[in-house]
């Protein structure tokens, strides 16, 4: 049997509170695809920023062509051939990519070269079918595009272990099959390649050896065609899952709750950010929005949300117009809000549970003596809540900081959900959650529709629109680009609409005609 | 065999080291004042020693102790304030010289008012110059997102030119002998001491005050909204908090009790409005209001122990040993305690790692 | 006194008075393009200054008190790195901690040297040739080695930036420092590197005050000049050349109320000392007003890096 290019042997790292990585073992082989299957918490990222360099192990060995090494910074990592492409990228957003490229270059000359590289780049690039300009600033880029600058700086510092954490969270299908062929041309050039996800399907595509975590644990470690799909799926929860969801068949929804007609809103650096969208929501309907993050998903959560102006169109909430209403105003009215920024936005990280709870209703006469707020009111239905919802929490006058993502999830749905709201905007809500986390989050989303509310599901996650939808439009460019019953949505059609690839308008129309 | 240091993020910051922090920075601090004082062929126990004798050492030096708190436990109050809403405001200074303006306009006007009229006409001329001066800022913040730190600390300069340029000139008193002073106040204008010290009432206005922000700051509703803003200004608009307008009205009250602070300074200790009104309160109140972590009642024991730490300076200067041993003494605690934080929010920790 | 005669008065000393205002506002420009903010610069001049002004004197070489100065300025700038970079402190209250330590500290050193002259400051060289081109000479080429140095300092910082790959670094872990760390960039040591450098910077700007532009120490002498630099910075959205430029408009509202006081004008001094002050605040105020409260700034500037932050 031939040598692995890198073993790691018994790695433990502990975060406060967490061991996020117990005694994994792994090795990666040259020329080879090899994915690291988990849920979400099951420590792949942790493992594989052990392996970069970027975190420091608290035991266990790492060897590379058989010997130890110590990586005490990412430097030591790189010089050892390493490289990662990590889920948030590492690009500097006002750079160029050709900058960015240098920025990764492991020996340079004091003096930048202008033209040289750049060139360079282009050869590169087309050696591996990854066509970039080298002269765009990064910001200007696709997430595809950007993820594969990242891939190209790897590759051009000599990287032999590539390391692509959860890549596809963020692609189209398509994108997602052409970064498939794109790796095999890499592991075929002689690369290690690892492939971090939580998608069994893809594992099955395009992975040759599968090492499962579970609970910061190796719970199996294999050739991908000596096993079976539901194995893995044993392997990384656990237990079995049973997926099903029952819709509100057509016509059972109620009266109409949202109607946007033709609403613009600017982005936050002032340019078009939202454009021409039309929507109508109905009662104890869920409308799910499938796009790549960016497409204009938060201006519309914000103009729904007074946070965020709206510069032509207008906004009906059940039958009046409430354009340019303050966001306290329609909080007021029902319309509630679980935004992407759990901690920071949605929840206070420095505030307690109590507080947190009190964030939209302190004003409330229920929680106040005159001007003053009513602790003991507050804590009292924070408990409740707490109970009914099953959330985790160390004791109601903590931080919120030290609380789990599924369990902040949890708090902060339970808080908006206890507000009785008429419309509800919740955006990724299952981003970063375990099976577990994820199964009941998406249970309190259907009772909520069940109960009459009118549901805005924005997520990036094609599985969960499909699952909880009645509707699905798909956003690019800040237009909603297309809308359909959830009975006619074709997949691969999202796909091209999500990567901007659709027919005009006109032409749709005309090739409906014939 | 290796030792390992690491450090551990805490969970929950420490509240013990709330404690310890300050106390140590107040020593290390010391310590380091040592250092220059020996390299300037001073004794430090000497000059540590004449310092503490001169300010809690007799009945006139406690005295002086709290006449110096008094404007520190009011500017202290005004700053942490804005503090709690992440509004740096470091305009302590200039806000006290333009109450300490505004309130004199009164008993140099009208000399004659009763003292009923004079003195809470003097608080409010006070407030309202202390308060304007401080929305300036608030409002070119709160429009334009410009940086309050370097507004209002250009506007300190402005301030203090302002009220020189009233002593040198329209306001001197014409029988000063050219000095540049304001005419004395009439004795309606001077807040009544306690027996015959120069302690005046300015003490009880601070310790209500403290009452009060204590109330506003930790129960009221008010003060949970500054709360969640200085937290996370985007929670904040996510839960449909008006940001502009909490940033005018906290602004307008921490320039307010700034501006108080100066009223009582000439009405209290000097009696009519003259130039060097305030050694630097407005920035000593913004080590004190870090230090006791914007805490009122702490804010109120800390303000004493720096009104201590200006008497012994001034004291030592008879020593020939320059008073600016205070200022430095007090920049010198403010970064142990900053350097300090570190230790509430993470944990040192020393293993010992086997290595093969 | 002709109208050229006085424009060339203004201009030339424009160019003195802006000067230390450029060299700290350059140590603030380096400072917060590799992410972290100082508000320590009022303290960091005040230390250079007297510690310049004391070698100067000690020594009697003021070439040795520059250098004296921008190591003090140096050591200020260690403080503040271990305080920021290291032990993650609130970089606004550990300026403000730099500021107040800087005025106590240097007014308690310097208080024996008030009123003592400088043997040898720094004076006026007029470069050959180019001293006596009309009207710019004058105003340009018969200022002291400082100031060339200062324009030399730009130069290199502008190429720095903009063409060499220790710039490209500098400006990447200002920006996203988690990038540049994943990268093998070693973000805590340059942050380190370059906050000294900042207060070195800071250092030389007040000892151009102590050593060249007013010769002598006194307390307090910068006068807000350490903020009006870091005010400038804003303006000048971080690039070398807009400090240039920025701060001879400084110092030319400075130098005009003196001239102004000097050509009989008849407004009190009090409100011309003023208007450098102001002046600050209507320009931050323009700057941002113009650009909707959107800058340029270092994308990360003011935040602490932490690898392991989860």
């Amino acid at each position: 049997m031939k040598q692995p290019l890198v073993q790691m042997r018994g790695i433990v790292k502990k975060f406060p509170g967490v061991v996020a990585n117990d005694q994994v073992d792994l090795d990666l082989f040259a020329g080879e695809i090899h994915a690291l299957l988990g849920e979400n918490g099951s420590g792949k990222s942790t493992i594989m920023s052990v392996l970069a360099g970027l975190y420091k192990p608290d035991a266990g060995e790492i060897l590379v062509d058989g010997a130890p090494v110590s990586f005490g910074s990412p430097r030591d990592a790189i010089a050892a051939g390493i490289g990662m492409v990590h889920q948030h990228f590492k690009l500097v957003e006002p750079f160029t990519v050709a900058q960015n490229i240098q920025l990764g270059e492991r020996k340079g000359s004091f003096l930048l070269s202008d033209t040289g590289i750049r060139q360079e780049i282009k050869e590169f690039a087309n050696r591996f079918g990854l066509a970039i300009n080298p002269d765009s600033p990064v910001w200007q880029l696709s997430v595809g595009e950007k993820q594969r600058v990242e891939i190209v700086r790897m590759l051009y510092r000599g990287s032999r272990v590539l390391i692509l954490d959860e890549p596809t969270a963020v692609l189209t299908p398509q994108e997602t099959a052409e970064l498939f062929v794109n790796m095999r041309k890499m592991a075929a050039a002689g690369c290690a390649v690892v492939f971090i996800t939580h998608k069994m399907n893809e594992v099955q595509e395009v992975a040759d050896r599968v090492t499962v975590l579970r609970s910061g644990k190796v719970s199996g470690s294999m050739l991908c065609r000596e096993v079976h799909a539901q194995e893995l799926v044993w392997l990384m929860v656990g237990r079995e899952i049973v997926l099903n969801a029952e819709r509100c068949a057509n016509g059972q929804c109620g009266g109409e709750i949202l109607a946007m007609h033709d609403v613009h809103a600017q982005n936050d650096s002032g340019r078009p950010g939202l454009s021409e969208v039309v929507l109508s929501l109905r009662a104890g309907q869920i409308f799910g929005v499938a796009g790549v993050a960016g497409n204009g998903q938060k201006e519309l959560a914000e103009v729904l949300t007074g946070l965020r102006a709206v510069t032509k169109g207008s906004i009906q909430f059940l039958g009046e117009d409430v354009t340019g209403r303050s966001p306290s105003e329609l909080i007021g009215r029902g319309i509630s809000y679980v935004p992407e920024d759990r901690l920071g936005m949605g929840l206070v990280p420095s505030l307690d549970a109590v507080e947190n709870m009190l964030l939209k209703s302190y004003t409330q006469p229920e929680f106040s003596h005159g001007w003053l707020i009513n602790r003991k009111a507050a804590e009292a239905k924070t408990a409740a809540i707490v109970q009914q919802y099953n959330v985790k929490l160390a004791g109601l006058s903590q931080p919120v900081r030290s609380m789990s993502g599924g369990n902040l999830q949890k708090l902060l749905l339970a808080r908006e959900i206890s507000e009785h709201p008429k419309l509800i905007i919740v955006v990724y809500p299952a981003r970063g959650l375990d099976v577990g986390a994820t199964e009941s989050i998406h249970k309190l989303l259907m009772e909520l529709r069940d109960q009459g509310t009118a549901i805005l599901l924005i997520s990036e996650d094609l599985d969960e629109l499909m699952k909880l939808s009645d509707r699905v439009g798909v956003m690019f460019g800040g237009q909603i680009v297309g809308n359909f019953p959830i009975e006619e949505v074709d997949l691969e059609e999202v796909g091209l609409l999500m990567m901007g690839l659709f027919r005009s308008k006109e032409e749709r129309i005309h090739g409906d005609g014939h | 065999m290796a030792m390992a240091i690491k450090l551990e993020k805490r969970l929950n910051p420490s509240a013990a080291m709330n404690v310890i922090v300050p106390v140590l920075s107040i020593i290390a601090a010391f310590l380091v004042g040592a250092v220059f004082l020996t390299l300037t062929d001073r004794d430090p126990l000497e000059v540590y020693t004449a310092m503490f004798k001169g300010a809690l050492g007799s009945r006139y030096g406690l005295a002086e102790t709290v006449v110096k708190a008094i404007p520190l436990m009011l500017c202290a109050l005004g700053i942490s304030a804005a503090f709690r809403m992440q509004l740096w405001n470091i305009g302590a200074e200039g806000q006290f010289y333009m109450g300490a303006f505004a309130a004199s306009w009164l008993p140099l006007t009208y000399p004659q008012a009763p003292m009923m009229l004079m003195l809470p006409g003097m608080a409010l001329l006070g407030c309202i110059g202390g308060g304007l001066w401080g929305l300036v800022p608030a409002v070119l913040r709160a429009r334009w997102k410009v940086n309050e730190i370097i507004t209002t600390l250009m506007l300190n300069y402005v301030a203090i030119l302002w009220v020189d340029f009233l002593v040198y000139g329209p306001w001197k008193d014409p029988k000063g002998f050219n000095f540049p002073l304001t005419a004395k106040f009439p004795a309606a204008a001077a807040l009544p001491n306690f027996g015959d010290s120069r302690i005046h009432v300015g003490l009880i206005i601070a310790v209500v005050l403290a009452a009060a922000f204590w109330l506003i700051f930790e129960k009221s509703r008010w003060g949970f909204e500054i709360k969640v803003i200085g937290a996370s200004e985007q929670a904040a608009r996510y839960a449909g908090m008006n940001i502009r307008r909490n940033i005018y009205w906290v602004m307008l009250l921490s320039g307010a009790v700034c501006g108080l602070a100066g009223m009582a300074e000439v009405s209290g200790i000097v009696g009519r409005l003259q130039p060097n009104l305030s050694p630097g309160y407005g920035y000593t109140a913004i080590i004190v209001a870090w230090l006791s972590k914007l805490n009122p009642a702490a804010i109120l024991v800390v303000s004493i122990l720096f009104g201590a730490l200006q008497v012994g300076g001034f004291f030592v200067q008879t020593m020939g040993v320059p008073a600016s041993v205070a200022s430095m003494l007090q920049g010198a605690v403010l970064f142990f305690v900053v350097g300090g934080e570190f230790l509430t929010q993470y944990r040192v920790v020393i293993s010992r790692k086997e290595v093969a | 006194m002709g109208e050229q005669a006085f424009f060339i008065a203004i201009f030339s000393s424009a160019v003195v008075a802006g000067t230390p205002i450029l060299y700290a506002a350059l140590g603030e420009l380096v400072t917060e393009r590799a992410g972290v903010t100082n508000l320590g610069v009022e303290g960091m001049m005040l230390i250079g200054a007297v510690s310049g002004f004391m070698a100067a004197i000690v020594t009697g070489n003021s070439w040795i008190g520059f250098v004296a100065a921008m190591l003090a300025g140096g050591v200020m700038g260690l403080i503040h790195a271990v305080l920021t970079v290291s032990l993650r402190a609130n970089q606004v209250v550990s300026g403000l901690a730099l500021t107040l330590f800087g005025t106590g500290l240097s007014g308690y050193l310097g208080k024996s040297y008030i009123g003592i002259p400088v043997a040898e400051p720094f004076r006026g060289v007029s470069l050959p040739l180019l001293g006596d081109i009309p009207f710019i000479g004058p105003i340009l080429f018969r200022h002291d080695v400082l100031i060339y140095l200062s324009w030399l300092i730009v130069l290199a910082l502008w190429f720095f930036l903009t063409r060499t790959r220790a710039g490209l670094y500098l400006q990447a872990i200002g920006e996203n420092p988690g990038a540049a760390d994943s990268l093998g960039i070693s973000v805590f040591s340059l942050r380190y590197f370059y906050v000294i450098v900042g207060g070195m910077l800071c250092g030389a700007g007040g000892a151009y005050l102590s050593l060249a532009s007013a010769p002598s120490w006194l307390e307090n002498m910068t006068a807000g000049r350490g903020w009006i630099a870091v005010a400038l910075v804003i303006f000048a959205l971080w690039k070398p050349g807009r400090a240039l430029v920025g701060s001879y408009l400084f110092g030319g509202i400075d130098a005009l109320g003196f001239h102004l006081q000097a050509a009989g004008v008849h407004v009190s001094h009090f409100f011309l000392q003023m208007l450098p002050y102001l002046f600050t605040i209507a320009v931050l105020t323009a700057v941002m007003a113009r650009r909707g409260g959107r800058l340029a700034a270092p994308g990360s500037l003011g935040i602490p890096y932490d690898r392991e932050q989860r």
